[in-house]
């Protein structure tokens, strides 16, 4: 039963990446909203909805007064990467309702430039803090990111014999897309020996398995399909949103090999009707390899377990069954602190039929997973090229 | 190459909890050497972090006093974290205990070569003190004669 009300994205596209000294996070903002709504054929008096997400101090309410968009739903809720799905979810619920027409999600972030480093291998807490929230538990220890990941990389090791080399071919995959986009901020192909022998940041995580840091935001418009209709783009429509957090600080996280896309992954397949082999392609937040091991058994790409030589297959290749990260992922070509935004886009750039040598041929269905904080939360949304 | 794992010399340029508030009692008590958990009366869950109600059933839970013994359920040997004073203690393990009334917390191991650091391995706990107020709970490798498993 089609629904006129069906939330469509009818604008996707990033702010310059990965080096955009030029840009401020508020640029970044502008930049990709500016394309987006040219992208869709639309002009910012036609959004009435607005959320936002930045690395820094931009607010989506400040933001939305430098665009003066005059909105009747605002969002923007702190869930780390992961956040622009959820706001996909809720911009979603809130067309359907009919309480917004146009929502812009806009992203910006200049971490690079801000930071000067490739690598987000810092503590959050450091000598001189105090602190007062449950961060307290695990501040004094020097946890870390990557120390997080690490932790959770290690026990899947230990339950499931999970390899180091495993882990690196999500790596590899990545690599091997990246060389594909010019945009990417590593191109040169790289071997599981290659991730092998990289530096160790947290055992058993090398440099190669952690995502890079860059500069860069993006944009995307979901409006009706009715709407949709009568504007010069391919309509993706949304077949669903879902997500879930499971906890925040890495300590507490209930079991560290079941990711929360274990909770979400199966009610966003549910609502869309669809399953796992239906999916063309697979945009997943890899801000380490293992996020992407975990994912993939939390959407049940492959039983629990089996991530690792699922991982190895070469079904994540570009000609496999379900082709990963073809822009080149958080591990090669972009990370600016949320990459949430960046998977949201690539997975409409293939649906559209615009990702260039990196198409995947007649991609009709995609699914882009996002992942915040510690493994904390993960939200799933599939997308189509046809009407549900 | 063996490398020692040893409790940090000056712990006093730690980031530091505020002992002051909601956590108080716990503080209070590893101060004096004792390892705080939560119990509730009403469902009998166990919990850590400490909270102002059980996450299972929403009653008010009770303190209790931990055994101090528990097993490593995971780690990583972290070698690069750019703030200090972390990065003058590199390597160090994080690492999260299973303890022993079923729940978890993450830790610092110490006491022990950094090669013997194996999940599952039984651990203990240890106090260090990390300023005026402050004393953290460590965890090392549990004593190889004790009499605390046989009972």
């Amino acid at each position: 039963m089609p629904n006129n009300r069906t939330p469509t994205i009818v604008g996707a596209a990033l702010s310059d990446y990965p080096r955009a000294p030029h840009l401020s996070e508020r640029q970044h903002h502008a930049q990709a909203l500016t394309r987006a709504l040219a992208s869709a054929g639309l002009s910012i008096k036609d959004i009435d909805g607005y959320m936002a997400a930045s690395m820094g101090a931009e607010s989506a309410i400040s933001l939305a007064e430098y665009f003066r968009i005059d909105h009747k739903v605002v969002g923007g809720v702190g869930i780390g990467g992961a956040i622009f799905e959820w706001m996909v979810q809720q911009a979603s619920a809130q067309i359907l309702a009919g309480q917004a027409e146009t929502i812009a999600i806009t992203y910006g972030s200049d971490l690079l430039t801000r930071s000067g480093r490739t690598l987000g291998t810092a503590g959050f807490y450091r000598e001189g803090d105090t602190i007062s929230t449950s961060v307290m538990f695990e501040a004094p220890y020097g946890s870390t990111i990557v120390g997080a990941y690490a932790m959770a990389a290690r026990r899947h090791m230990h339950e499931f014999g999970t390899t180091p080399e495993q882990l690196a071919e999500i790596a590899v995959t990545c690599r091997e897309h990246a060389a594909l986009n010019p945009n990417a901020m590593y191109r040169k192909p790289i071997t599981v020996d290659d991730v092998l022998g990289s530096r160790v940041v947290a055992d058993p995580l090398h440099v190669l398995d952690c995502c890079v840091i860059s500069d860069g935001g993006g944009a995307i418009i979901l409006t009706t399909a009715e709407r949709a209709r009568d504007l010069p783009v391919k309509p993706v429509y949304v077949l669903a949103a879902e997500g879930t957090q499971t906890h925040w600080n890495i300590s507490e996280m209930p079991d560290f090999t079941v990711a929360p896309s274990a909770y979400c992954g199966p009610r966003a397949f549910a609502k869309a009707g669809l399953k796992p082999s239906d999916v063309d392609t697979l945009q997943l937040y890899d801000s380490f390899t293992i996020t992407v091991l975990l994912m993939l058994e939390g959407l049940g790409f492959c039983g629990r377990g089996e991530g690792g030589s699922f991982a190895a297959s070469g079904a994540l290749r570009l000609g496999g069954e379900f082709p990963l990260n073809t822009d080149g992922g958080g591990l090669s070509a972009c990370h600016s602190g949320m990459r949430g935004m960046h998977i949201l886009v690539e997975a409409v750039r293939q649906l559209r039929g615009e990702a260039g040598a990196a198409q995947v041929p007649d991609a009709r269905i995609a699914l882009a997973c996002g992942s915040g904080g510690f493994l904390s939360g993960h939200a799933a949304v599939i997308l189509g090229t046809e009407l549900p | 190459m063996d490398q020692m794992l040893e409790v940090p010399a000056d712990l006093t340029a730690l980031p530091t909890p505020d002992v002051s508030g909601e956590w108080k009692p716990f503080w209070d008590a590893a101060a004096a050497g004792r390892l705080l958990i939560q119990n509730c009366s009403v469902c009998g869950r166990r919990q850590f972090y400490p909270r102002a109600i059980c996450t299972a059933c929403g009653a008010e839970p009770e303190w209790l006093e931990a055994s101090g013994r528990g097993s490593l359920y995971t780690f990583s040997i972290v070698r690069q974290n750019l703030v200090r004073p972390f990065k003058d203690m590199l390597p160090y393990v994080l690492a999260m205990v299973d303890l022993e009334e079923g729940v978890r917390m993450l830790t610092n191991i110490v006491g022990c070569d950094l090669e013997e650091v194996k999940i599952g391995m039984p651990l203990e706990v240890t106090f260090v003190r990390a300023g005026e107020a402050l004393h953290l709970p460590y965890w090392r490798p549990a004593a190889q004669i004790s009499d605390s498993r046989e009972r």
